[in-house]
C-alpha cells in the first residue's frame, strides 16, 4: 500500500550481502574440507560431517530413498542459504555456497513436503557471527511460518472473490472482497518487501504514479473494489483484473518465505502495521469505497500481536514494563475493536462510514497508545 | 472581550505615577520576577549559545528590550542572557510562562486523559516535568535525538538541535474533568467553576475543555512546538491530545517598559496588562494565596483560554471613526479617548458607552484585573475566503469568579461583539511552580489525596 519499507529485505538482496552467492556454478572447488556428502533418504538425512571450515561449501547429495526430494542448507532461523529441489530417486545432485562461520542446519524434505529431516551443523573459523538468542531464532522461524501460513490461507479466499466477480455476481464478490485481504493485511510489511508486488495487488487509486492510467494501469484489489462498490458492475475488464490478482499473489506465495526476516525487522514490523492503521484505517482512505476499513484494522492488529507475542519471552527479560505496557495496550485496542463487531469470532465489522468522529477520535488514542510503546520493542528484543 | 484586560488599567496605574506611569519604572526590568534565568549555574545548552561573546548577549537584549533598555544596558547580565534565546528557569514558587516577560510564539495543547490508572498518570506527570525541566533548558529528552540504539527510535524528535532554549517555559494546568477522576473530587478548587455561558458565545466542542493543558511559549516557534510534539508523545495512551492552538505574535506585554502589541484588528490593548515586576499586584488579583485554599494550589493560579475569531473582513471595511469610537483609542498611538499616549489614565465617561475600553476597564468592574497573555492566530482561511484568525485570549488570574467573568459579562454589551465571536473556551486550574530537582508537576495535588 505505501511505498516499499525497509524492514525486510527479500532474500535475492541479502544473500549476496551476507553470504555470498548460492547456486551450482563451480566458483572454485570446495576443499576436500569444505564437501559434505548428504545420503538422502525416505526417513534419513545422513550427513558425512558435522563441522566444516566456513568459506566454500559443496553438499554432495546422494538421494537413495523412493521419494523425489529436496535438500536445504538453512540459517538458524530457517532463512535459505541455499536449496536444491527435484532430486529424483537414485540420482546426485550437488549445491554450493559460501558461508560464514556459525551454526547451520541441512534439511532434507522427502516427498518435498514438510519441515523436513534436520542435522545441525557448524561451518568453523575466526569471525565467527555472535550467536543469537535461540529462542530469538526459533521465534524468526514460528514468525517465518506464521507468513507463509497466512499466503497460503489467502490463496483459495482470493479464488473465491476472483471467481464471484468473473461470474458478474457483484453480491457474493463484495461478501468475498474484505476476507481475501486478512491474510496480506496481517503480514504487510513482509509482503511489502518485495517491492514488485505490492503496487500491483494492493494499490489505491492516488497511489498510482505520474503517467499512469487508472483506467488501464490500476490493477489489483482496491481497482475492483471501485467496480464493486463505485461503480456497481462488472466487466470483461474486471474479469481480466481478478485473473491477474490471483496470479499476483500466487506469485507472492511463493516467494514470502524467501524475505530477510530478523527479530528486528519482527518487532518493527508489528509498529509498521500500526503505521499502517494510524496513516490509513483509521482515516477510513484505505477502503473508501467498500468501507471495509476495520476488517483490515483488526487484521493489522493481529499481525503486529503475532509478532509481539514470539518476541515476549526476550522482550520482558530485558524490558518487563515495555511487556507489561504492551499487554495492557494490545488488550484495550483490541476490545476496543470489539465493540465493533456482534460475532468475536468472526470478521463482520461494522462499516467504517457509519463509525463516528468522536468514536474514530477514540480508535485513533488507542492505535496511539499501543504504537508508541511498540516502537521500543525492537530496542527491547536486541538489548 | 477581545481585550478584557483593559481592566488591567487598574488603580495601580496611578499608583506608579499618573500619565507617564509605566515608561518611567523600567527597568528593574524583569529580574525580580523569578522567571529569568537569573542564576548562572543554568547555563544555557544548546550549542548555538556556545561562542556568543558578551557584547553579543548585550546587543541582542538591547534589541529584545527597545528603547528603554537600550538607555540601561548591560544592567543585570542574567536578563540579557535571557533575552538573547536564554533558558527562563523551570523551577520556582510560580510556574514560569505566567508572569515572565510574554515570549513571542505560543502552542497551546490541551488533553484529555485516556488512562484510569492513577499510578500510570502520576509517573506521566513525572515523565513530563523531567521533559519540561531539560527542554526549558535548551536539552534534548532522555537520551537525545540521536546517537543511542539504532534499533529504536530516539527520545527526542530532534527538531529543536541547535535552537537557542527562547525563553521557553511550559505550564500546565489541571480543568475542572480532571477532578472527576482518580480520586480527586474533593480536592477540586471552588474557584474552579465551570465557566457560565456568556451572551455571544458560539463554543466548538472540539475547541473547548480539556482535563489538562500544557502552554508552551518561546521566541522560536519551533522551539514551542517541539515541546508540545515530545509532551504529546510521552503522553500517549495516558493521555491525549483534544485540541491545540497555535499563536503568532504576542498582543499583550507583561514589561511596562516595551510598547504594547497591537492585535489582528490593528489596536493595542491591554495597554495596562499587570507586569511581572509588580509584585503587589501579581499578589493581589493572580497567585491564589494560601488561605484562597485548597492548599495544594497555594502560589498556582486560574487560567482561561478563549479562541476568539475576528470577523477580519467586515473590520476591515469599518472606517476609522468607528473602529476608533469601537475601542475607545486612537489606532495610531493607542491612547485613550482624549489622551495623548498610550498608558495615559483613561477618562472613561469620554468614551461611548459601549466602548470597549469604558466597559472592559477595572472601574467598570470593581476593580477586577487579570493578567492577560494572549496571542494573535491564523489558522489559515475558512473555506469562504476568509481569514480564520483572531486572538487566542489567556488570562490568569486569583480567582475567575473575581476576575474573568464578571468583566466578561459586562462586555455583554461591548461594540466589539460586532466583529467577534468566541468559538473556543478553557479553564485551568494552574498548580504552583516546580520547587526542585525532586519535585514534579502536580506533586502537592496528588499528594493530598489517594485514590477512592
Amino acid at each position: 500500500m505505501r511505498p516499499l519499507r525497509l524492514s525486510f529485505v527479500t532474500a535475492a538482496t541479502t544473500v549476496a550481502a551476507l553470504t555470498a552467492v548460492t547456486g551450482c556454478t563451480e566458483k572454485s572447488s570446495a576443499g576436500a574440507d569444505g564437501v559434505i556428502a548428504v545420503t538422502a533418504t525416505d526417513t534419513k538425512c545422513e550427513v558425512s560431517k558435522k563441522e566444516f571450515p566456513a568459506g566454500h561449501v559443496e553438499l554432495d547429495i546422494e538421494n537413495k530413498g523412493s521419494k523425489v526430494t529436496e535438500v536445504y542448507l538453512l540459517f538458524p532461523d530457517d532463512r535459505v542459504v541455499t536449496e536444491r529441489e527435484n532430486i529424483g530417486p537414485g540420482t546426485k545432485q550437488k549445491v554450493t555456497a559460501e558461508v560464514k562461520a556459525g551454526d547451520y542446519r541441512i534439511a532434507c524434505k522427502p516427498g518435498m513436503k514438510g519441515d523436513g529431516i534436520r542435522q545441525d551443523v557448524t561451518a568453523t573459523g575466526s569471525g565467527k557471527v555472535a550467536k543469537r538468542d535461540p529462542r530469538l531464532d526459533e521465534a524468526v522461524a514460528s514468525y517465518r511460518k506464521y507468513v507463509q501460513t497466512q499466503a497460503d490461507e489467502t490463496i483459495p479466499l482470493v479464488k473465491v472473490f476472483a471467481d464471484a466477480v468473473k461470474d458478474g455476481d457483484v453480491e457474493a464478490a463484495k461478501k468475498a472482497y474484505a476476507p481475501s485481504r486478512i491474510g496480506w493485511e496481517r503480514t504487510e510489511p513482509v509482503a511489502e518487501s518485495f517491492g514488485d508486488i505490492d503496487p500491483k495487488v494492493d494499490v489505491r487509486e492516488d497511489g498510482l504514479e505520474e503517467g499512469q492510467d487508472p483506467e488501464k494501469d490500476w490493477t489489483g484489489w482496491h481497482r475492483l473494489e471501485r467496480s464493486l462498490w463505485k461503480d456497481g458492475k462488472l466487466t470483461d475488464r474486471d474479469s481480466e483484473l481478478a485473473d491477474q490478482l490471483v496470479k499476483d499473489l500466487v506469485d507472492w506465495q511463493k516467494r514470502v518465505g524467501k524475505a530477510e526476516i530478523t527479530p528486528t525487522s519482527m518487532a518493527n514490523g508489528a509498529k509498521e502495521l500500526l503505521d499502517e492503521v494510524a496513516t490509513g484505517k483509521v482515516t477510513g482512505e484505505e477502503e473508501r469505497y467498500s468501507h471495509t476499513d476495520l476488517v483490515d484494522f483488526k487484521a493489522n492488529v493481529e499481525g503486529a500481536e503475532e509478532s509481539y507475542k514470539l518476541l515476549k519471552a526476550v522482550a520482558a527479560e530485558n524490558d518487563p514494563e515495555l511487556t507489561k505496557e504492551l499487554d495492557k495496550q494490545f488488550t484495550a485496542l483490541n476490545t476496543l475493536l470489539d465493540k465493533y463487531r456482534a460475532d468475536k469470532t468472526g470478521y463482520d465489522f461494522v462499516s467504517y462510514d457509519k463509525v463516528g468522529e468522536a468514536e474514530q477520535n477514540k480508535l485513533s488514542d488507542a492505535v496511539n497508545a499501543l504504537a508508541e510503546p511498540l516502537s521500543q520493542l525492537a530496542a527491547a528484543v536486541v538489548k | 472581550m477581545t481585550d478584557t484586560t483593559e481592566n488591567t488599567t487598574d488603580s495601580a496605574d496611578g499608583a506608579t505615577g499618573g500619565d507617564t506611569a509605566a515608561t518611567d519604572t523600567p527597568s528593574t526590568g524583569t529580574a525580580g520576577t523569578g522567571a529569568p534565568a537569573g542564576d548562572g549555574s543554568r547555563a544555557p545548552s544548546r550549542r548555538a549559545l556556545i561562542g556568543w561573546g558578551g557584547a553579543g548577549l548585550a546587543l541582542g537584549a538591547a534589541v529584545a528590550g527597545g528603547a528603554v533598555a537600550v538607555a540601561r544596558p548591560g544592567e543585570d547580565t542574567g536578563d540579557t542572557v535571557t533575552a538573547a534565546g536564554g533558558p527562563i528557569a523551570f523551577h520556582g514558587t510560580h510556574q514560569a510562562g505566567i508572569a515572565t516577560p510574554v515570549q513571542d510564539r505560543l502552542h497551546f495543547a490541551a488533553f484529555d486523559v485516556e488512562t484510569d490508572d492513577r499510578e500510570a498518570f502520576v509517573a506521566m506527570l513525572k515523565d513530563w516535568t523531567e521533559a519540561a525541566r531539560r527542554m526549558t533548558a535548551g536539552k534534548a529528552v532522555g537520551d537525545g535525538a540521536y546517537g543511542g540504539l539504532a534499533e529504536a527510535p530516539p527520545d527526542d524528535t530532534g527538531e529543536a538541535l541547535g535552537l537557542k532554549p527562547s525563553r521557553l517555559t511550559l505550564t500546565l494546568g489541571f480543568g475542572p474533568s480532571l477532578f472527576e477522576r482518580f480520586g480527586l473530587a474533593k480536592q477540586r478548587p471552588e474557584a474552579l467553576v465551570d465557566l457560565p455561558q456568556f451572551a455571544g458565545d458560539n463554543l466548538d466542542r472540539a475547541r473547548s475543555g480539556g482535563d489538562l493543558c500544557v502552554q508552551a511559549c518561546a521566541d522560536d516557534p519551533q522551539v514551542a512546538v517541539h515541546a508540545i510534539r515530545n509532551l504529546a508523545r510521552i503522553g500517549f495512551g495516558k493521555v491525549s491530545v483534544r485540541w491545540s492552538q497555535l499563536g503568532f505574535g504576542k498582543t499583550s506585554s507583561t514589561t511596562p517598559e516595551a510598547q504594547t502589541p497591537r492585535n489582528l484588528m490593528g489596536f493595542k490593548d491591554g495597554t495596562r496588562n499587570i507586569a511581572g515586576t509588580e509584585t503587589a499586584r501579581l499578589k493581589k488579583h493572580v497567585w491564589v494565596d494560601e488561605k484562597d485554599g485548597p492548599s495544594w494550589m497555594a502560589g498556582g493560579s486560574y487560567l482561561v483560554a478563549r479562541r476568539i475569531r475576528m470577523h477580519i473582513e467586515p473590520w476591515d471595511r469599518t472606517s476609522l471613526q468607528e473602529q476608533e469610537d469601537i475601542f475607545g483609542r486612537d489606532k495610531g498611538e493607542g491612547a485613550p479617548v482624549g489622551k495623548a499616549k498610550e498608558r495615559d489614565k483613561p477618562f472613561l465617561k469620554a468614551m461611548k458607552p459601549d466602548a470597549h475600553v469604558r466597559l472592559a476597564h477595572p472601574d467598570s468592574n470593581d476593580g477586577a484585573t487579570i493578567l492577560r497573555r494572549g496571542y494573535s492566530f491564523t489558522d489559515g482561511t475558512d473555506g469562504l475566503g476568509r481569514l480564520d484568525a483572531g486572538l487566542f485570549f489567556l488570562a490568569y488570574q486569583r480567582d475567575v469568579r473575581k476576575g474573568f467573568i464578571p468583566i466578561q459579562r459586562n462586555l455583554a454589551t461591548d461594540a466589539l461583539n460586532e466583529y467577534i465571536q468566541h468559538v473556543g473556551s478553557a479553564i485551568f486550574a494552574v498548580p504552583p511552580g516546580v520547587r526542585d530537582a525532586d519535585d514534579w508537576w502536580g506533586r502537592a495535588l496528588f499528594s493530598s489525596t489517594t485514590e477512592g
